[in-house]
């Protein structure tokens, strides 16, 4: 087995990875990975992307400790790497701060995007307005409705939001329709894609500029506690969230790393988005990887509460640290997610994105199957988003909101219960 | 390029050739609107003046086609369409007309099923290869192989951003003829053809591509002038499924009349 996984490059992650693109778009992926191999040789670049970090997003991000939902999970400690922090409200603004300082180098003067819960869609929009760009984001008309507030959020920036009515109207289909625009605006346009996955250079590119989370992580906590952590938790969508911290311990063989794919309603009822546990490789938006396909080879559509997480495949680098055994991938359903998105309102105060609750819903599980033993191990949790995007799934999940008057507590009707109960 | 190998289609581009034209290449989705229809409006293409088809695979993820033809091959998936329904319509069609037919598709179909066996089935249908529009040959040894073992074409695309090395890689990976993206773009009518189109051939030619043929955006039989005084090919799709969709294969015969000026 490979010992070394750090800083792997492009295009194929063993058999994974490449280029599986329209001719036409190739040279703008060798311009983009020329621009980029330059770019984070240059102190100019790097000191321009780190003095963003620090002055607009907020970085370092807090590693917080989360004593009370630990201790409702198991024995373990857990902590939380604060990416919710962040400016814009998740990992994604590391990204596309970059790729917006790359647009620059190349001299375009239009982002585009694909979005899924919105949130790489408000990074976008945000970096746009800060670069002085025009920005047009696609996103699954499926996905406009259930993140309805990120969608007013990007048009408060400036951002133009194309609603995706094909196929699934999911992240998927918006993902089409942006290399559908990029194709024929490539000579101004720079496409921001989202996630690790994609063609060559983006995979190793996306990943570069998430690092800063695992190297942040890496230090905290030996700072924090005086030790690596037995494990490493974060939900995989495309997985960058997951690339970024698992980065920082790739090389530590005494690190586990788990990455969390959204389970849906359970992975043997099909409706699910674990391309991972499925298993099948193929290629789709420039990448060979795990592939939910038919046995056709038609892309089966994904299913997950959560918007971020429900994309049918994953970055090539996902799939070839599964095959090597170095991460463990496994499902976490909508309802498992759910009750740990619970826990840490409850317990820690902190709202997670719905995407970010699959991690917590791991680490949960991790630290259960540890049992007493557990005690002295430690576990990181990315906790990749906030969720205020999310009260309205929530809210409808838990069934808070009101249908009707006579759920509605009035004053009136409340007080003397309470008197009472007092 | 292996010489002994007989392509198919680069066959039927040199016979419209010698009759002093270019070839006209109709595009079709698979089993639109459904099986037998779509085979009689290939075969309608087909006797009106087409000399290669072109039979489009329907596909989940169809990045580089427009509004048009998704609509079409989305319906087509709907329906419960299956790949072993194409093999039956490209022998169909080449049996009634014997016509070089060449289908189109997205690799990932070709993946899943497995190159080698994708080429076996397609040559037993006696299909004359595959245009693989998200394939580049970087990326193509298991298609290089398989088509080399049952004698298919196999069509690559050269861009209007493909630099003189890519061309060549192009070139010299494609048999039968390269396709040259005419516009930077997905599928879909356009008012004009650009210049570019011509650029994209001479590019190609220069490295070492024998036939390019030009396809995206050509809707008229003005389109098909201009474009075959210097391509070797001229290639229509969305013209002829909006055809297909509004009046049946009737309508493609009629529209295929038009565009190989026989009408
Ligand atoms: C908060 C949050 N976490 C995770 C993801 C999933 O993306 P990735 O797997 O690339 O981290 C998203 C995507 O929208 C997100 O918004």
């Amino acid at each position: 087995m490979n010992t070394h996984y750090r800083d792997a490059a492009g295009p194929y992650f063993g058999d994974y990875g490449g280029r599986w693109m329209p001719e036409s778009l190739v040279a703008a992926l060798d311009e983009v990975a020329d621009t980029f191999a330059k770019a984070k040789a240059d102190p100019e670049f790097t000191d321009e992307y780190f003095r963003l970090c620090r002055e607009y997003t907020g970085r370092p991000s807090l590693l917080t400790e989360a004593k009370r939902f630990a201790s409702e999970a198991g024995h373990a400690r857990i902590f939380l790497k604060r990416e919710d922090l962040n400016h814009t409200g998740s990992h994604k603004i590391n990204n596309v701060l970059g790729q917006a300082l790359i647009a620059r180098r190349l001299g375009k003067t239009r982002l585009i995007a694909e979005t899924g819960a919105g949130q790489h869609g408000v990074a976008t929009a945000t970096a746009a307005a800060l670069f002085g760009m025009d920005c047009v984001v696609y996103m699954g008309s499926a996905d406009t409705r259930r993140q309805a507030l990120n969608v007013a959020r990007m048009q408060l920036l400036g951002a133009e939001v194309i609603a995706v009515d094909h196929g699934a109207q999911t992240l998927k289909d918006a993902i089409n329709e942006a290399l559908r625009d990029w194709v024929a605006s490539v000579e101004t346009t720079h496409y921001v894609l989202g996630t690790v996955a994609g063609p060559h250079p983006f995979p190793e590119m996306v990943r570069w500029f998430h690092q800063i989370i695992g190297e942040e992580a890496r230090e905290q906590i030996l700072t924090q506690t005086g030790r690596l952590p037995d494990a490493v938790a974060a939900c995989v969508g495309g997985g960058s969230n997951a690339i970024g911290i698992f980065h920082g311990f790739l090389d530590d063989p005494g690190v586990e790393l788990f990455g969390y794919e959204a389970g849906g309603d359970g992975v043997e009822t099909g409706r699910h988005a674990s391309a991972i546990t499925l298993g099948r490789s193929g290629v789709l938006h420039g990448a060979r990887s795990y592939l939910m396909q038919d046995e056709d080879g038609q892309t089966v559509d994904s299913h997950s509460i959560s918007a971020g997480l429900d994309y049918p495949s994953v970055g090539p680098q996902h799939a070839y640290l599964n095959d090597q055994g170095r991460v463990t991938y496994q499902p976490v359903t909508d309802a498992d997610c759910m009750s740990a998105f619970e826990s840490l309102c409850r317990t820690e105060g902190i709202i997670p994105a719905i995407e970010s609750a699959h991690a917590l819903a791991g680490a949960a599980r991790l630290s259960a199957e540890w049992g007493p033993e557990g005690a002295e191990k430690v576990i990181i949790v990315n906790l990749s988003g906030r969720g205020d995007k999310d009260v309205a799934t929530a809210a409808e999940w838990f069934d808070l909101l009101p249908d009707q008057e006579s759920d509605i507590e009035t004053a009136d009707a409340a007080a003397p219960e309470v008197g009472v109960q007092a | 390029m292996t010489a002994v190998l007989q392509s198919k289609s680069a066959a039927a581009i040199d016979a419209a050739a010698a009759e002093g034209r270019a070839a006209f290449i109709g595009y079709l989705p698979a089993g639109y609107p459904d099986k037998e229809t779509s085979i009689q409006a290939a075969i309608a293409l087909i006797e009106n003046g087409a000399d290669i088809l072109e039979v489009g695979i329907p596909y989940s993820d169809p990045v580089m086609d427009g509004p048009v033809i998704q609509q079409a091959t989305t319906e087509v998936l709907a329906r419960g369409f299956r790949i072993s329904e194409v093999f039956e319509i490209v022998q169909a069609v080449t049996e009634a007309t014997g016509a070089a037919v060449l289908v189109m598709t997205y690799y990932n179909l070709i993946d899943r099923m497995g190159a080698e066996e994708f080429a076996r089935r397609l040559a037993a249908a006696g299909g004359a290869g595959a245009i693989t529009p998200d394939l580049i040959p970087d990326e193509a040894e298991d298609w290089l192989a398989a088509t080399d073992k049952y004698g298919l074409d196999r069509i690559f695309l050269s861009a209007p951003t493909s630099g003189p090395e890519r061309a060549q890689m192009v070139a010299e990976a494609s048999r039968g003829f390269v396709y040259g993206v005419s516009i930077m773009g997905v599928t879909g009518t356009r008012d004009s053809v650009s210049d570019v189109a011509e650029q994209v051939v001479e590019a190609s030619k220069a490295a070492g591509a024998r036939r390019v043929c030009v396809g995206l955006g050509v809707s008229a039989r003005s389109h098909v002038e201009e474009i075959g005084s210097y391509a070797d090919g001229v290639i229509v799709g969305t013209a002829l499924v909006a055809a297909l969709r509004d009046g049946g294969p009737e309508a493609v015969g009629e529209l295929a009349r038009q565009l190989s000026g026989k009408s």
